[in-house]
């Protein structure tokens, strides 16, 4: 079923194929005729089968025997012949899956069968086929799938199916349904604390002891390092969400300018932005969960607004935009800002994350397979995670010693994995950043204080030259205003977000590729001065970015005018709706913007210069 | 299956038929494995065959038989010189042999006696994807023989215990007795062999194909022990890969055993042979089976095969002289106990016969000193292996005692397989040798390994104490044994052919190996029991034949 290559179609399978389309064709017209002029008799009901029978992939066919079936419900009134009509649509569901085992379309009708609940269902006939099926091929999600949504309808206890997913992992270990569905009822027995699941040592040890007899048997087969990567999380991942950072910190005093105490450059515009920072990503802040004192006079209802967003609503980063009314523009006054947040517990440190961590790695030390690169990754990610676990031990040698190695083992990988190069890239940019600023000594030596004339002092870092192809420890970084990231090879910027005092930042001679990647600069409000010189922004056709952003052009009023304003200049709005985007939501005095791609095309600099009506020099030159 | 005891005693003969026509291409005497399959492939080829056994049953040296034959079959009366030498044509004297020695029993008969089968080629299963299916299948002979696996698998007595032999990926896996090293690198080795399987298969089957997967020269020219050496398999690994699934039957570690020594070429065709059995039949489990009611099954099967096709088949019918043609100084035809003389171009006789030489007419042809291979016969109260009916176990040499440098099978077989009533156990064991002593000495103490002497209500009060025990459950019970030893001879040819006897394999690879050449002697020209060469069934579909489990 799994790793049987394709074969080239032979000539005689084309005509087959062709007579094949027609009949198709034919039946699909009569079907949809049907469907619309409702005709829902034996006959139109057999030709839909017919077609479902070939086509199992054709929905509207599936949807027209629903409305059928309950079109035809509503003339039955005997239980008997309420049964027969369910098993006449079971039947049509199981010949669909014969032909196509994966068919969303046929799965679905027989889920939507057995939620209409007419009659009681038979759970050994459905057991009975998702056996027949699973035994075809045990890596069928639908069938995992379907067994869930069975599993639930029947209120089968979950032990029963984590036994369940152990004897098809017996049968066969490469099996990724399997792992995931085990990964699933696991979770949610220790959740519910089941007895024999009170205690996440002693299962999560036994599951490790469980997928390394796999990982170690056949090293090349992926589906069991998901599995243990999915443990490693567990293992690793704190139990709470902590704040780790936050700017100001806590109880500290801030000013517009001062040597002594922080200085905020945006509260000259009367802002001043509170961040806070968590170690995992957390939802629905606001004024009730976080207590904000302050000498500062400011608004009743503080907003706490997640400044990178997920689906889910979870974000690591908050801030809050306070509007202050009362300050005298270039005052000396100092400010105190004081925080509390209501309901984070006080993290419990326990050993047995570090010693099974501890454990895995010499283990993966003696896999002979020396050339796997997932065992390489895998010890490289169980050294960082000791190495998190120890930084909040502040063991800094140890420490030191697992990212050099988790270092080590990413170039190695870059090397040995080509087609993943990117990945290992970020992740030992991600490394890097951990070593540069995870203690103030170490950040020493890129820090500075750099004095601007009529600016106030400003806090200067610059990590130039590094090979960085992302961002991160950004909570490490959340007082700087200045940031020198020139001559790395920064694909992104995510993270940046984070640094709500940076007013210049230099992000020459990188790799960004996009507008849509600098998306997390129009975040931050007192950003003045930007350097995009030498960057790659326009010279791929293709922004793969792009396709990760919803639509311009459905949402966001102020967008739309930005884009009215461009019509008007000419501009083509389809082709530079991301840069309109962009230069719409920054607000910058200085922009280096030379040695990109997308400066040579037509009516670019316009643009720039009628989004941002504030730009005194563009390129070091003049403009307003 | 027959009644009747075995050879020597038969009566009189008054009853003997008289066979008609009097003259055939081929005749056969004796209804062993080989000489069925050559009866079914004479007949294939369009010869007309007289298949003639002394015994009242099939089989001869490869039969099944009723336990309270076994003795008798193994110990022989000597049977009286042929009465009837006195012709005009010029004969010799056919005499049989014994080719059993050192017969030693212990232990009282079980009752009731009769519900045993023994087999004499024991222990030997086949392979799911052996010739010797291929052959059934193609013959139609499968339509008369049912199979059970070997569900539990083969074991390996290393250390002092029973380990079970990693023998997949997935028992690989499961196997909890392997340290996590050990897994990775048998399974690396697994993967390496099955890449150069396919990659010899693609090679074969198109001329060119993925040459990226095959091993190299230098690695198929070494033996196999050096090559698993560099592949840094552990000591108890090899013993797995080298006696357990390769079948070494020699200490490879020995200096002296060079002729037993296995190249990795030869190794690397058993365990392809090993891998493409298992998972051959949905419904087969492990990569043996084994003839439901006994080996003898198998010739019989054969024989039905050969009498579809036209051959005719008398049994109680010795032979006692073989016609000569004094002048071309060749066999010419065979005179049966009855006195009737049948003429046929070509004589095939099982290997109980000896011929006489040609040249020296009434000695005996010099035996130079014959391999051998020491048997035991065994029946136990309960199985080696908890919840398993049949098992294969394999002694590695040296795993019993310094000296062995030969490796030792035992395959036991349940009441699931016709061969014994409900509850008990038929064990099998063999290892080649050279002497009786040491041959014998080798099953005594794999029996005293597995079993114990002791009756079951005496060891209940030791068990407690006996701290091994406990581990791996109580031993087996030893009801009854028998050890001997039996000649191996090879099939010869000349004007009378001689069938190869049951050798100390596993498996009847290579006795079919000799039977085919023995064929291309025959009919030089024909194909071997060619695919149309079965029986039409109502029910045939050969190519999806599967077995009972």
């Amino acid at each position: 079923m799994h790793g049987r290559p394709r074969r080239p179609a032979k000539p005689e399978d084309a005509a087959a194929a062709e007579a094949k389309a027609a009949k198709l064709r034919d039946l699909q017209e009569h079907v949809l005729r049907n469907h619309h002029s409702r005709t829902y008799t034996k006959e139109a009901l057999g030709l839909s089968f017919k077609l479902l029978e070939i086509n199992p992939e054709a929905y509207t066919a599936w949807n027209y025997r629903k409305l059928a079936f309950q079109h035809n419900l509503g003339e039955l009134s005997e239980p008997e012949a309420v049964k027969s009509a369910i098993d006449d649509e079971l039947r049509v569901v199981e010949v669909a899956l014969r032909q196509n085992p994966k068919s969303y379309g046929a799965w679905y009708h027989r889920k939507w069968l057995l939620n209409q609940k007419l009659a009681p269902v038979d759970f050994k006939r459905e057991f009975g086929l998702l056996d027949k099926l699973l035994k075809m091929d045990a890596r069928n999600f639908h069938g995992w799938n379907y067994r869930r949504f069975l599993a639930g309808f029947m209120g089968v206890p979950e032990e029963e199916e984590l036994k369940y997913t152990m004897d098809k992992i017996s049968d066969n270990f490469s099996n990724y349904s399997a792992w995931h569905n085990r990964s699933i009822l696991l979770s949610n027995l220790l959740i519910k604390q089941s007895k024999g699941f009170e205690s996440k040592q002693k299962i999560f040890s036994e599951e490790f002891e469980l997928v390394i007899q796999a990982l170690f048997t056949d090293p090349r087969d992926q589906s069991g390092w998901f599995y243990h990567l999915w443990l490693l999380a567990q293992t690793s991942s704190p139990e709470n969400p902590q704040l780790i950072a936050s700017w100001p910190s806590n109880g500290s005093n801030c000013s517009l300018s001062s040597l002594n105490s922080i200085c905020c450059y945006s509260l000259k515009e009367g802002i001043l932005p509170i961040v806070l920072f968590f170690n995992e990503p957390v939802k629905g802040l606001s004024s009730s969960s976080v207590r904000l004192n302050s000498d500062l006079v400011v608004g009743k209802n503080i907003q706490w607004r997640p400044l990178s967003v997920t689906d889910s609503g979870h974000s690591n980063c908050w801030v809050a935009y306070l509007e202050v009314s009362n300050l005298e523009y270039n005052s000396l006054q100092q400010f105190s800002v004081e925080l509390k947040i209501t309901n984070t517990s006080v993290h419990k440190e326990s050993n047995w994350h570090l010693e099974r961590l501890s454990d895995e790695i010499e283990l993966f030390r003696e896999l002979p397979d020396d050339n796997s690169k997932f065992a390489k990754l895998t010890l490289a990610r169980l050294l960082l995670a000791c190495a998190a676990i120890k930084s909040r031990g502040s063991s800094l040698v140890e420490r030191k010693g697992y990212c050099d190695e988790a270092l080590g083992f990413y170039n190695d990988l870059i090397h040995l994995d080509p087609s993943h190069k990117r990945y290992y890239e970020d992740e030992r940019s991600l490394v890097l950043m951990d070593q540069l600023t995870c203690d103030m000594d170490a950040l020493k030596k890129y820090f500075s204080v750099k004095v601007l004339s009529k600016l106030a002092p400003l806090n200067h870092v610059q990590l130039c030259r590094l090979s960085l192809t992302c961002i991160g420890f950004a909570e490490r970084l959340l007082w700087v205003q200045m940031l020198d990231l020139s001559h790395n090879n920064l694909r992104s910027i995510e993270g940046l977000e984070a640094l709500q005092q940076l007013v210049c930042l230099n992000l020459s001679n990188n790799h960004i590729s996009s507008f849509t990647a600098l998306e997390p600069l129009t975040k931050i409000v007192s950003l003045k001065v930007l350097d995009l010189s030498s960057n790659e922004i326009g010279s791929h056709p293709i922004d793969t970015t792009r396709y990760i952003c919803s639509s311009p052009f459905s949402h966001k009023v102020e967008a739309c005018e930005a884009f009215e304003e461009c019509r008007k200049k000419n501009i083509n709005v389809e082709e530079f709706w991301d840069a309109i985007l962009f230069f719409k939501h920054v607000n910058l005095i200085q922009l280096g913007f030379k040695g990109n791609a997308v400066v040579d095309k037509e009516n670019f600099r316009t643009l720039v210069l009628t989004l941002n009506p504030s730009l005194k020099w563009l390129d070091g030159a003049r403009v307003h | 299956m027959a009644d009747a005891p075995a050879a020597g005693g038969c009566s009189p003969q008054q009853d003997y038929p008289t066979i008609d026509p009097t003259s055939f291409d081929v005749v056969i005497c004796g209804t062993g494995l080989p000489e069925s399959v050559l009866a079914a492939a004479c007949a294939a080829a369009g010869k007309s065959v007289l298949h003639i056994d002394p015994n009242p049953f099939y089989g001869s040296l490869f039969s099944s038989l009723p336990f309270p034959s076994l003795p008798s079959f193994l110990s022989p009366s000597p049977s009286p010189s042929s009465a009837s030498s006195s012709s005009s044509a010029a004969a010799v004297d056919l005499r049989r042999r014994s080719m059993y020695t050192e017969v030693e029993t212990t232990g009282e008969a079980p009752e009731p006696s009769r519900r045993f089968t023994v087999d004499l080629v024991g222990p030997r299963v086949l392979y799911c994807a052996d010739e010797a299916v291929d052959l059934l299948i193609r013959s139609g002979g499968s339509h008369h023989v049912e199979f059970k696996s070997v569900e539990g698998g083969t074991l390996l007595y290393w250390e002092g215990g029973l380990y079970p032999v990693p023998d997949s990926r997935k028992a690989i896996f499961k196997d909890t007795t392997l340290q996590l090293t050990e897994k990775n690198l048998l399974f690396r080795f697994f993967k390496l062999v099955q890449s150069h399987i396919a990659a010899d298969a693609a090679a074969a089957g198109e001329g060119e194909g993925e040459a990226s997967g095959k091993l190299p020269d230098e690695y198929l020219d070494l033996p196999f022990v050096e090559f698993l050496k560099q592949q840094r398999l552990s000591p108890k690994m090899r013993a797995v890969v080298l006696y357990a699934i390769g079948m070494a039957d020699y200490d490879q570690d020995g200096v002296d055993s060079c002729d037993g020594l296995l190249s990795t070429r030869e190794a690397v065709k058993t365990i392809a042979l090993y891998s493409s059995s298992i998972g051959r039949f949905a419904n087969a489990e492990g990569a043996f089976i084994y003839p439901m009611y006994g080996h003898g099954e198998l010739p019989q099967a054969f024989c039905r095969c050969a009498a579809v096709k036209g051959a005719l088949y008398v049994l109680r019918m010795p032979a006692t002289s073989l016609l000569v043609d004094e002048d071309k100084k060749r066999y010419v035809g065979i005179r049966l106990a009855s006195g009737q003389d049948i003429m046929c171009q070509q004589l095939i006789v099982d290997p109980s016969y000896e011929i006489p030489s040609l040249d020296m007419p009434c000695t005996t042809p010099v035996s130079n000193s014959p391999r051998k291979v020491a048997r035991g016969i065994c029946i136990i109260s309960s199985s080696v292996k908890r919840d398993s009916s049949n098992v294969l176990v394999v002694f590695p040499p040296k795993s019993l005692e310094e000296e062995q440098v030969t490796a030792v099978r035992v395959l036991q077989l349940s009441s699931n397989l016709a061969v014994c009533p409900p509850g008990m156990f038929m064990a099998y064991l063999s290892t080649p040798c050279t002497d009786a002593f040491t041959g014998k000495k080798c099953i005594s103490k794999a029996i005293d390994a597995l079993f114990t002497t002791k009756a079951s209500d005496d060891l209940e009060g030791h068990s407690e104490t006996t701290s091994e025990n406990n581990t791996e459950g109580v031993k087996p019970t030893l009801l009854w044994s028998c050890v001997y030893l039996q000649e191996i001879t090879q099939g010869t040819s000349g004007t009378a052919l001689s069938c190869p006897m049951p050798d100390q394999n596993l498996d009847y690879r290579s006795i079919l190996e000799s039977t085919k050449k023995l064929f291309s002697d025959i009919c030089p020209n024909e194909e071997f029991l060619p695919r149309n060469s079965a029986p039409k069934y109502a029910d045939d579909d050969s190519d999806s034949s599967e077995i009972t489990r």
